[in-house]
């Protein structure tokens, strides 16, 4: 079965994060929306596989937020 | 309204039965005579098994409806006898285009295999579709086709069915071993025999326009989400026999089903979409909503349920009328072998089992594309948007819209008919699948594959047999045939052999060994259905006869009727 990484594995962390505040620099709330979507997508069909797929869903379908 | 149609007016008839003073006994009785209906007395006249068709109406369909026939109802009706005149009168299509707001965003092809003998679709008003299928009825006489004779009652128990019968004459009653019931999604007799069909109502409706016009637009399907003449709603525009038109509009929940249906509100929608210097009558409106249910079994003590009376799909990638000839095409040999004595009663269930998996296929592939163009919340809706804006420069993207995924036949891997694999194949014809076609050259000249087999068990295998292997695969097959079981076989020879006789046919293009991996000696068991049961590398009678023993449910637990 494959496995979703879950450890380290980006090339670089930092400017990854970096370029993802400053893609939604200045957007609206749809525009930003709309961005994410795009994003999820795109990097979806690079991952391919359904079974990582779920379980990232799954992962990212555990939130708690603050009341 | 123009009118490219006239239905045909089939008269009531007396039948003997109604002057008897005791109810009359028939094998089985068949309540509707729609697509499903009628499909089952062709199927079983195939297996020797008479049926009375009954039907509360004088005619075939009222308007359009249906028009997306697939490949596999195309095969199963060439089976019958009636998909030539279907195929002659129909559109083909294979070319669609996809729209988002002004611009068209992709276009594709269906790009259909060669080397069948169906086309991959056809568009034909289901008026035909009925009036075909009821004229090759008409042809033959297993068939008892009885218009303008309405079931009012009906009485059901472990060992047979009753029924009260109204016509114009009066009403008679009737009693069979089995009755078969396909009157529509609301069956009245489901709901009197206390039965429900559970599922999910869609909270949005639909119109569908029938124009008629002389257009140069090609006979491809066009589909716009948001198009600038129908903003934040879907389109869709087909086309049908006749220079008809099927422009589908997305309305929305909170439309007037009766004010949309009407010609002056149609008119500024159609000006809209195609120019007011177009030309075109209107056919036939409708406003539809839908629903996906099933009913949890279609077996009821002696009343089997088929077609949209047994499980309910959305109209988008055509799963209604074509999912209900699979369930007709699954049912009938089953029936005809147990009515004959030659299989258990736990044969009919599988009925139930194979077609609930194929109910369950369709509605989840109809729900999806439901979600997908009725997005039900904000955030799907900015991922659909996503999905369509990403499409037009990123092919990826094209394989999420979703317009309705067209209905190809389920295979039934799960089935406890199937022998399961021991040797090593490719996947496509594995056990479940439903045969696919190949061109074959038999003694009498160029044939299909498709059209040798069906109605009986079908041993095919490939090549020379060893002689030790020919003649117990020979005795083998006569005795299942003198024990009452309808079966043969089929030498299939390589490219460049001659077809010596009937049971032989040539693979001429070399496709048929390419699609069932065939090598010499490689042997596939079929079902009457058409579909794969068993197949082996070596031919070995005795797992033949196993087999066909497995396929007939000989080894499952005599299950109480429910």
């Amino acid at each position: 079965m494959s496995t979703l990484i879950t450890d380290p594995n980006f090339t670089d962390a930092d400017a990854f994060y970096a370029a993802l505040a400053d893609i939604h620099r200045e957007r609206s709330a749809a525009e930003s929306a709309a961005i994410n979507a795009r994003l999820i997508l795109l990097l979806a069909n690079q991952v391919g596989n359904q079974q990582i797929l779920e379980q990232a869903l799954a992962i990212a379908g555990q939130i708690h937020l603050a009341e | 309204m123009a009118s490219t149609y006239n239905n045909p007016e089939y008269p009531y008839r007396r039948s003997p039965d109604q002057n008897a003073t005791e109810p009359v006994h028939h094998a089985v009785v068949i309540v509707g005579g729609g697509p499903a209906g009628l499909a089952a007395a062709m199927d079983l006249a195939l297996h020797g098994v008479d049926s009375v068709v009954l039907d509360d109406n004088n005619t075939v369909s009222i308007g359009s409806r249906a028009i997306c026939i697939a490949k596999r109802t195309l095969e199963i009706c060439d089976r019958y006898g009636c998909a030539q005149p279907m195929i002659d009168k129909g559109v083909i299509w294979k070319h669609g285009r996809v729209y988002f707001g002004e611009e068209q965003i992709y276009e594709f092809d269906l790009l259909p295999e060669q080397h069948h003998k169906i086309p991959a679709f056809i568009n034909l008003q289901q008026y035909y579709f009925e009036e075909y299928m009821v004229n090759r009825c008409m042809e033959i006489p297993q068939i008892d086709l009885r218009w303008l004779h309405k079931v009012s009652e009906v009485s059901t128990d472990a060992n047979r069915t009753e029924i009260v019968v109204e016509t114009q004459e009066g009403p008679y009653r009737l009693s069979c071993d089995y009755l078969l019931v396909a009157d529509g999604a609301n069956s009245p007799i489901r709901e009197s025999l206390g039965l429900e069909s559970k599922g999910q109502i869609f909270e949005d409706r639909f119109l569908i326009a029938d124009i008629v016009m002389e257009a140069d637009f090609p006979a491809e399907r066009r589909f716009w989400f948001n198009a600038p003449f129908h903003p934040n709603q879907s389109t869709l525009l087909h086309k049908q026999a006749d220079n008809v038109w099927r422009i589908d509009f997305q309305l929305g929940w909170d439309a007037d089903p009766e004010e949309e249906k009407k010609i002056e509100n149609i008119r500024p929608r159609v000006e809209a979409m195609l120019g007011k210097e177009q030309k075109w009558e209107l056919e036939w409106a409708s406003v539809y909503t839908f629903r996906c249910r099933k009913m949890d079994s279609y077996i009821h003590n002696r009343v089997i349920f088929m077609g949209d009376a047994a499980h309910q799909v959305s109209p988008f990638g055509a799963r209604g009328a074509n999912g209900a000839l699979q369930g007709v095409e699954n049912l009938c040999w089953k029936l005809a072998a147990l009515l004959d004595g030659r299989a258990p009663t736990s044969l009919l269930f599988t009925y139930d089992t194979e077609r609930q998996h194929g109910a369950r296929e369709n509605i989840l592939h109809s729900t999806r594309a439901t979600d997908f163009m009725t997005p039900k919340n904000s955030m799907t809706c900015v991922f659909r948007d996503a999905v369509l804006g990403l499409a037009r420069d990123y092919p990826f993207a094209r394989s999420l819209v979703n317009s309705g995924r067209l209905s190809v036949p389920c295979t039934y891997e799960e089935t406890p008919l199937n022998t399961l694999d021991s040797d090593h194949f490719a996947d496509r014809m594995r056990p479940g699948s439903a045969c696919a076609d190949a061109p074959v050259r038999s003694n009498k000249g160029d044939e299909w594959l498709l059209e040798r087999l069906g109605n009986s068990f079908t041993v095919l295998f490939y090549g020379e047999l060893a002689a030790s292997a020919q003649q117990p695969l020979n005795d083998a097959v006569m005795n299942l045939a003198r024990e009452g079981h309808r079966i043969g076989t089929l030498r299939v020879r390589p490219r460049g052999e001659e077809a010596r006789n009937e049971h032989e046919v040539v693979d001429c293009e070399g496709v048929l060994a390419q699609r069932y991996d065939l090598q010499p000696g490689t042997t596939y068991l079929i079902r009457p259905d058409q579909h794969v049961c068993a197949r082996w590398r070596k031919l070995a009678p005795d797992a033949v006869v196993q087999a066909v023993q497995r396929a007939l449910g000989q080894h499952l637990a005599q299950e109480q009727v429910a």
